[in-house]
């Protein structure tokens, strides 16, 4: 009889691997309670937020990485552009010295010209204007002579006169 | 004189013996009660001759449900304020996001979104049950041989359910045998594959079971010995003993419900892909 019980005692009490059915559908109960809110609540929301996010993420570094290829890109132009400008800057500075070189010489080809023209015509007035002195000279001469001729006949008489007559337009011509 | 002292002596020892085998209350304070926290009498319940009683476990899984609930309404609130939400909510989303990438991702594969809320939900119901019991003056809920049973059950279902709906009923039972088994065989295959099928979720219980009571048995155990030998010699060895079990007990409650999860995953994953 004490042995029976124990055995009560023992099974009221209930050992560790005893399972209690009224325990096991509260669980159930509980449990699958928790997953219904927390789908609802919890789960659904979040994992979308989290798939949003993880979508921002991979868009934003798509991006990000597309601004550096467009940022390299352009940084490759602008060094193109920049070649082709001082490769022409260094033309046209070529061209201009050129150019000014070529006018300098046309230049200084002109004024030599221009100066053997003046140096030219200077000698052409020069020669003119001693022809013009030479030839109204030879008048002058000319007149005189003729004036001395007259003057010679009109004194023709006497010698003394004469020689007086030719002193005297010696004279005159020294005078003049 | 003698005789007096003779029996005064092995009473005594009687005693000694009797208190020193009579582990009763090691295993009172780990099984479920009507009283909570020792104090508390709660409500005893009969429905259909079943015992529905509300005991301390059940108490505690409903905690586990509240906080739970308050937790998780939070977190997903917060990700309408930002994309990246902090203290709480970004610790939780840290497990989240474990149980989704670590635990189910890789064992289930293709179509694992359909069982993350069963898995997350039983991650985070034993995590916080696990540490419920941690907690002086509380109980442990999965350390109850019928809490983990009807968690190993569920497990069970939802593997069994994920497997015909991936395979289509027959398919799925074709399955379960290997190929290329002699015709003869089939028979005792069949009832060997079924075994199987049971045996996983009888070790998921009991696996569950085993490590959140053992903790518990082995703090009480040390913390006994100083009563047990009645000496105050022993108390620093006893608390630091049950400290250092205490610690890794933080360790085992979070190691069994990943395990408990992975297991789980696993298993949905051997039964929705069965040409692995």
């Amino acid at each position: 009889m004490p042995g029976l019980d124990n055995i009560g005692m023992l099974a009221m009490s209930g050992g560790l691997l005893d399972v209690s059915p009224g325990l096991m559908i509260w669980t159930v109960l509980t449990f699958l309670v928790l997953m219904l809110i927390l789908r609802k609540v919890a789960w659904k929301p979040m994992l979308l937020a989290l798939n949003e996010r993880e979508q921002f993420i991979k868009d934003s570094l798509d991006k990000a990485e597309q601004a550096q290829r467009e940022s390299e890109r352009l940084a490759e132009v602008n060094k193109a552009l920049m070649e082709k400008s001082e490769v022409e800057a260094q033309e046209i500075i070529a061209q201009g010295r050129e150019y000014s070189e070529k006018l300098k010489s046309q230049m200084l080809e002109e004024s030599r010209e221009e100066a053997r023209k003046m140096i030219n015509s200077a000698k052409d007035e020069i020669v003119r204007k001693n022809q013009e002195a030479f030839s109204s000279l030879k008048s002058q001469v000319v007149n005189i002579a003729v004036l001395a001729a007259e003057k010679i006949i009109k004194e023709n008489l006497d010698n003394e006169k004469q020689e007086k007559l030719v002193n005297r337009f010696i004279d005159d011509l020294t005078k003049n | 004189m003698i005789t007096e002292t003779i029996k005064a002596v092995s009473d005594s020892l009687q005693v000694v013996e009797h208190g020193a085998e009579d582990t009763s209350w090691i295993v009172h304070h780990i099984l479920d009660s009507h009283e909570l926290f020792g104090i508390i009498p709660l409500p005893e319940i009969h429905l259909f001759g079943l015992d529905m009683s509300i005991t301390q476990h059940v108490v505690m899984m409903w905690l586990a449900l509240i906080i739970l609930v308050i937790a998780f309404t939070k977190t997903a609130k917060s990700y309408k304020i930002s994309r990246a939400p902090k203290g709480v909510a970004n610790f939780l989303e840290v497990l989240v996001l474990f149980v989704k990438d670590e635990i189910a991702k890789p064992t289930i594969g293709k179509g694992y979104e359909m069982f993350l809320p069963y898995l997350l939900t039983v991650f985070f119901f034993i995590l916080t049950c696990n540490f419920l019991g941690l907690i002086p003056f509380m109980a442990t809920a999965s350390s109850n041989i019928s809490v983990t049973a009807s968690l190993a059950i569920i497990s069970f279902f939802v593997v069994q359910i994920g497997g015909v709906i991936k395979n289509g009923f027959f398919g799925y039972f074709k399955g379960l045998i290997p190929h290329g088994v002699p015709t003869w065989l089939l028979p005792i295959m069949f009832v060997v594959e079924l075994l199987g099928l049971v045996t996983k979720p009888f070790a998921l219980a009991i696996r569950l079971f085993a490590n959140m009571s053992a903790g518990h048995i082995v703090i009480l155990a040390l913390i006994g010995l100083i009563f047990i030998l009645k000496t105050f010699i022993v108390v620093p060895v006893s608390i630091a003993f049950a400290l250092f079990i205490y610690l890794l007990e933080i360790l085992v409650a979070l190691i069994q419900a990943y395990i408990f999860t992975m297991l789980s995953s696993l298993f949905i994953g051997m039964a929705v892909h069965q040409d692995h």
